[in-house]
């Protein structure tokens, strides 16, 4: 059961950390000051959301186990996150439908952890639905201007929807260790707001004259560490201090 | 006659600053009073922005989620600072693309610091506790300066810039007492950024071309080696404190001037990397051009679309007017 929560955990803040350390790879380079300010924000919520995650999970683990050695000592088959948000900055349609796509899923599905009968993760969830609410707002609000914008902006914002489309059913896929937390009352049965999902996702797409994908074929893999090859670099990237030196203070 | 009427405006002018009187927007001001003030801000919210850049470059390798935390959250406080300034810019009649043409032609300038590589997580501390500690020394006297706009967006930069500086500090301050390779990269840092820094606050004063009109306008109070000596007799403790040695076998207190000697600073490198020939220049403009046009059609998308709903909604308003006077 400790084990169950601590996987569990994990595939919470897995997300938020490999999706925070997306958006700080743009800071710096934004499209213009104030978008570049709000992606930082973004990962700066999210990266804020992971501490009090890993220090949770930190706890159940014992011994040596800190937020640190969760972030940056892992392999990466032990990452959890959903493939959606490794996916590279590949331009800022890509950036920020990768973003949209997640946070509507990431809002309901924070909505729902906020009941949690564990008091700390309720706690946490509480605290970070606020922060998503306005990643969700941000997203949406850049899906419309893109989708409705220029003619360009349209064909990038659709390619970026085609593109990412496949990774979006993973979410409502459960784990065995979310099937177990959500009977125990701690988790989220996640197939319970797969259809507001669908129907939150096909209203602001279609406001953007964006067109729903029809593709049946999906990817899935994160949620059990079979990741894309993007994952790799991300990591090597991140974790290049503390594996060039292990065990010092920073 | 209009001359005379000129002139007076300039005796005015010139009393309201010496009576440290803001000068506001909308104030009558002399030209080259504008045109220098475009150049200094714009020069400073360059220098924020491009400065975004080398520490930018150790956000993905960040050692902790704390560090990476505080990290992020400086180099965004560097993008705001840009944003006020660049706002504060515009109050002079200039456009932020104006301004962006001009750093990425060339024409405009900002502080050579940002031209040198961080290589290693140290230099994150190097620059807290070096550049940002050589910026305040030289933003200070700006927070009351004559131009409003540009005193009170200073007001708030010199905060920050004060609490990254004490942040860039205990970054050195971990390292120096951390393993013997923290300790060894804290003083390679040190060793890189010192000399950079000192020639941060300006060439020598014989040198300097602008400082007599800029000390009449307040927007500056001291000169450039004041301030570096200032910076240097600050900093020479906190070396000190931190058990670090500053690359300088000149340096050594002198009991008569009651400051710190120090050798001679390499004014040709100075002067190559503010010509452009810097070790990353080239890098460093590369990539604010590249966002900037990378940006283009997302900037296009955002002005195209607010049109269209701007339009919609006159149309909606026409509509029902005619409404209202057909029943």
């Amino acid at each position: 059961m400790k084990d169950q929560l601590y996987q569990y955990i994990l595939g919470i803040a897995d997300n938020s950390l490999i999706l925070g350390q997306r958006l700080g790879q743009l800071c710096g380079h934004g499209p213009s000051l104030e978008v570049d300010i709000a992606c930082t924000n973004i990962s700066l919520d999210l990266f804020g959301q992971v501490r009090s995650y890993y220090q949770y999970a930190a706890k159940l683990a014992g011994g040596d186990a800190s937020e640190d050695s969760i972030a940056f000592l892992r392999k990466e088959r032990e990452y959890r996150n959903v493939l959606l948000v490794e996916q590279p900055n590949t331009d800022f349609a890509y950036i920020i439908t990768r973003g949209f796509l997640f946070d509507v899923y990431h809002e309901l599905f924070l909505e729902r952890l906020m009941h949690s009968k564990d008091e700390t993760l309720a706690a946490i969830a509480a605290k970070s639905i606020k922060e998503v609410r306005y990643h969700r707002s941000f997203s949406s609000e850049w899906m419309k201007r893109m989708g409705a914008g220029t003619e360009e902006s349209h064909r990038r914002v659709q390619d970026a929807v085609d593109s990412l489309w496949r990774y979006t059913k993973e979410f409502f896929q459960p784990t065995e260790a979310e099937k177990a937390m959500a009977e125990a009352g701690i988790g989220v049965d996640t197939s319970s707001f797969k259809a507001t999902y669908d129907q939150h996702i096909a209203e602001v797409l279609q406001e953007a004259t964006i067109v729903v994908p029809t593709s049946p074929y999906f990817q899935r893999g994160g949620k059990e560490g079979v990741h894309t090859e993007h994952l790799g670099y991300l990591l090597s990237d991140m974790q290049y201090m503390q594996r060039t030196y292990p065990n010092m203070n920073w | 006659m209009q001359d005379d009427k000129i002139k007076k405006l300039e005796e005015r002018f010139e009393a309201r600053i010496a009576a440290d009187e803001k000068i506001e927007p909308r104030d009558w001001m002399p030209e080259k009073y504008r045109k220098t003030h475009i150049r200094q801000m714009s020069q400073h919210a360059h220098s924020e922005i491009v400065g975004m850049l080398p520490e930018g470059n150790w956000i993905s390798r960040a050692p902790s989620l704390r560090r990476k935390v505080a990290l992020l959250a400086k180099v965004q406080d560097e993008a705001g600072h840009g944003l006020y300034l660049y706002s504060a810019c515009e109050t002079l009649g200039i456009s932020r693309e104006e301004l962006f043409e001009q750093l990425h032609t060339g024409k405009a300038k900002y502080s050579s610091i940002f031209n040198y590589p961080t290589l290693t997580w140290a230099d994150m501390g190097a620059i807290g506790w070096l550049v940002d500690g050589a910026a305040i020394i030289n933003q200070v006297p700006l927070c009351s300066t004559s131009y409003g706009p540009y005193a009170r967006a200073m007001v708030r930069v010199c905060k920050e810039e004060s609490f990254h500086q004490r942040q860039g500090f205990e970054i050195m301050m971990t390292l120096a007492n951390g393993s013997p390779e923290q300790k060894e990269m804290a003083q390679d840092a040190l060793n890189r950024w010192w000399w950079p820094s000192l020639m941060m606050l300006g060439p020598t004063d014989a040198e300097s071309v602008h400082t007599a009109q800029s000390m009449k306008w307040k927007l500056k109070r001291k000169t450039n080696d004041e301030l570096r000596q200032q910076f240097i007799d600050q900093t020479v403790p906190q070396a000190d404190l931190l058990g670090l040695t500053i690359p300088d076998p000149e340096l050594k207190w002198n009991e008569e001037r009651g400051h710190y000697d120090f050798g001679p600073i390499d004014w040709d490198e100075f002067w190559q990397v503010v010509k452009g020939h810097g070790p990353c220049n080239k890098e460093r403009l590369g990539a604010r051009v590249k966002a900037w046009e990378e940006g283009q059609w997302v900037r296009d998308a955002a002005v195209a679309y607010a049109e269209k709903q701007s339009n919609e909604r006159s149309l909606k308003r026409e509509e029902t007017v005619i409404q209202s006077k057909a029943s």
